[in-house]
């Protein structure tokens, strides 16, 4: 076998801007698919850490048909407690679940006695909040950002409310809510901090203690919306969903159906679907990189097999079987995707690092400022590599065939 | 016994519907360490008696016995491998891989044919380099060499895997007349020295008298048969 690399590689040589020009492309088409990886990826995993860590935790339970109506927050669709219960029971069951929060969701009006304007809000347990959506305390950007997130008798507010509302930390404001039966309460609060916008649902909703939700809304027991779930390791979230999904099944109404529905952050975070457009685009440009790597080692294995037709000849007339001519062909099909992963690979691994060193930063919707840090682990490097040696074999497979298979005395007489 | 014989050898090449004869029952015998001349025009057969010989071409009909073996019966594979084994080439164009030196040119056989130790390699690819008096050239590649050189090279090439029989295809047609004697003579010198059988065509008068025996053809057909030496029998 190093034989057979040996001569490939002299060959290689022989020809060697064809060689380096085969190689580049190569090398370019490596870059700008790890690059495309490791950016948008690192992307991604920002977005959805974001998402999953400050709004939505990983996982969420409702009753049935809640999510389906979510625009308009329906406190006709909370969970009753027998319901909290039995989830309560579930979560505490599955050793990847971290933590929960249970989270009273209502629309109501916000004036600040002068202006009035509506506000989505949660109503939270300040700690169970923190600890399962824990990059939230970290989004203030006024007022108190240590201690309990949210006091009784306290809200926090989205900046662009109170921006829109001329509001600051310490005012005084009026919530005004109508529950379920229809009779409207109204309470005042004290502006504890004030969040930044994030882009998504919840990103721009007002919080306040879940106590103080219940008794704006009267409620008489202890409901819940829906109860936000963060686990240990996000990777488990498939696992965690079905088994969660199976341990709920058998909350049912009277009537035999299911009262509880799961969802994960992606069914509720239109992100979800931008994430998998990204998904497409990296598929697509590997399909590009394929198709780089195809062309250009099919055309140089084909220019080199056309060129050498006498000198295939003579090592057949030698006595060269046709399985060794062939992997002299594959040799040096499968060199010039070794070398061009290798510097496409590091040409890359210096531009990420480069990139981490000299950080980009960038804004996305309401969030400013962003930092891009691009990474890519060993296991996508790995298979993008093996991808592209795999096609350049793939491309020197025909013509390596072509010139196993020539007529010795055909080859010969070959001007 | 004879190391070649053939016995009403044809060849006729088919274009479409046209059939051109190449040989016309051809009969000859050449014996072992014999130094042989297929001699006579361009279009005579010459090259296409060497190509039946050397395992290349199938006759169409006639019998080819080269090494006791059935050359006609052998499959793709097979007659490669016979050829690996027993036959060595030398080229008018001398076809030396481009890529390789002298030393490499010469070893190919033993690395990527028959795969011989690397030390035993070595041994006898600098006795062969010695031979052919090429050791000071043995790092050299094939654009750096003459033409003499280079055949010596390829002299060397088609000895080194210690085949029995040896053809050469117009050997000296690329060369001058001083070269090409020096390279006849170096064949002749190996037959000598390694009691090889050299079979090779030319159409020169004055390489053509340097051979033991001679062979002439025109048309297809062995037209003659002069014994300069008791060494080959018809």
């Amino acid at each position: 076998m190093l034989d057979v690399l040996r001569i490939a590689g002299r060959n290689l040589s022989r020809y060697r801007r064809r060689t380096l020009l085969t190689l580049l492309l190569i090398v370019i088409g490596m870059v700008a698919v790890l690059l495309f990886i490791a950016v948008t990826g690192s992307f991604k995993a920002m977005m959805v850490g974001q998402i999953t860590d400050s709004v939505l935790g990983h996982l969420e339970v409702h009753r049935k048909g809640y999510v389906a109506s979510i625009d308009t927050l329906p406190l006709n669709l909370n969970m009753k407690p027998s319901a909290v219960a039995k989830v309560d029971e579930a979560l505490g069951q599955i050793d990847a679940v971290e933590t929960w929060s249970p989270r009273i969701k209502f629309g109501a009006m916000f004036s600040n006695f002068t202006e009035t304007t509506s506000i989505r809000v949660n109503g939270v347990d300040p700690a169970r909040e923190a600890a399962t959506v824990p990059l939230l305390p970290g989004r203030m950007i006024e007022g108190a950002t240590d201690g309990p997130l949210v006091a009784k008798g306290q809200i926090v507010i989205p900046v662009l409310l109170a921006r829109g509302m001329k509001v600051g930390v310490g005012d005084t404001v009026v919530l005004v809510a109508t529950n379920r039966d229809g009779s409207v309460n109204g309470k005042t609060f004290v502006i504890r901090s004030i969040t930044e916008g994030i882009s998504g649902p919840g990103g721009r909703d007002g919080y306040i203690h879940i106590e103080d939700a219940r008794e704006l809304l009267r409620m008489k027991e202890a409901e819940v919306s829906e109860i936000a779930i963060r686990l240990q390791d996000p990777a488990q979230l498939d696992r965690v969903t079905a088994a969660l999904k199976q341990a709920l099944a058998g909350v049912t109404s009277p009537e035999g159906k299911p009262v509880l529905e799961v969802h994960t952050w992606a069914e509720l975070s239109p992100f979800a679907s931008l994430a998998k457009m990204i998904d497409l685009m990296t598929v697509f440009i590997k399909v590009v990189l394929v198709s780089i790597v195809l062309v250009s080692v099919m055309n140089v294995m084909v220019m080199a097999v056309y060129e050498r037709i006498r000198e295939i000849g003579t090592i057949a007339a030698i006595g060269t079987p046709p399985s060794r001519i062939l992997s002299l062909f594959l040799g040096e099909g499968l060199l010039l995707g070794v070398i061009g992963t290798a510097i496409g690979t590091a040409v890359s691994l210096a531009v990420i690092f480069a990139l981490n060193v000299w950080q980009v930063h960038f804004a996305f919707g309401q969030q400013q400022n962003l930092v891009l840090a691009p990474e890519i682990g060993a296991i996508q490097v790995a298979s993008i590599a093996l991808m592209v040696v795999g096609v350049a074999l793939l491309a020197s497979l025909q013509p390596a065939w072509k010139a196993a298979r020539l007529d010795p005395i055909d080859a010969l007489r070959h001007v | 016994m004879s190391l070649i014989i053939a016995r009403d050898l044809t060849k006729i090449y088919r274009a479409g519907d046209i059939e051109v004869p190449a040989i016309r029952g051809a009969d000859f015998a050449i014996e072992p360490a014999s130094f042989v001349a297929f001699v006579g025009p361009s279009g005579s057969g010459k090259s296409t008696l060497l190509n039946m010989i050397g395992g290349l071409d199938h006759p169409t009909a006639g019998t080819l016995k080269v090494l006791d073996t059935d050359i006609a019966t052998l499959d793709r594979r097979a007659a490669a491998e016979f050829r690996g084994k027993h036959i060595g080439f030398i080229f008018q164009d001398f076809n030396l891989v481009p890529v390789l030196t002298a030393y490499e040119n010469i070893e190919y056989p033993l690395r990527m044919v028959q795969q011989w130790p690397a030390a035993k390699r070595r041994e006898q690819v600098m006795r062969l380099l010695k031979a052919v008096g090429m050791e000071a050239q043995a790092d050299k590649r094939p654009d750096q060499m003459s033409g003499g050189q280079k055949q010596r090279v390829a002299v060397a090439r088609a000895l080194v895997s210690n085949a029995q029989l040896v053809l050469a295809d117009e050997p000296t047609a690329n060369l001058d007349h001083d070269t090409a004697y020096r390279i006849i003579e170096l064949m002749r010198r190996m037959r000598d020295e390694f009691g090889t059988t050299f079979v090779f065509s030319t159409h020169d008068p004055k390489i053509m008298a340097e051979a033991e025996v001679t062979f002439t053809l025109e048309d297809g057909r062995v037209l003659s048969r002069s014994n300069h030496k008791e060494v080959a029998h018809a």
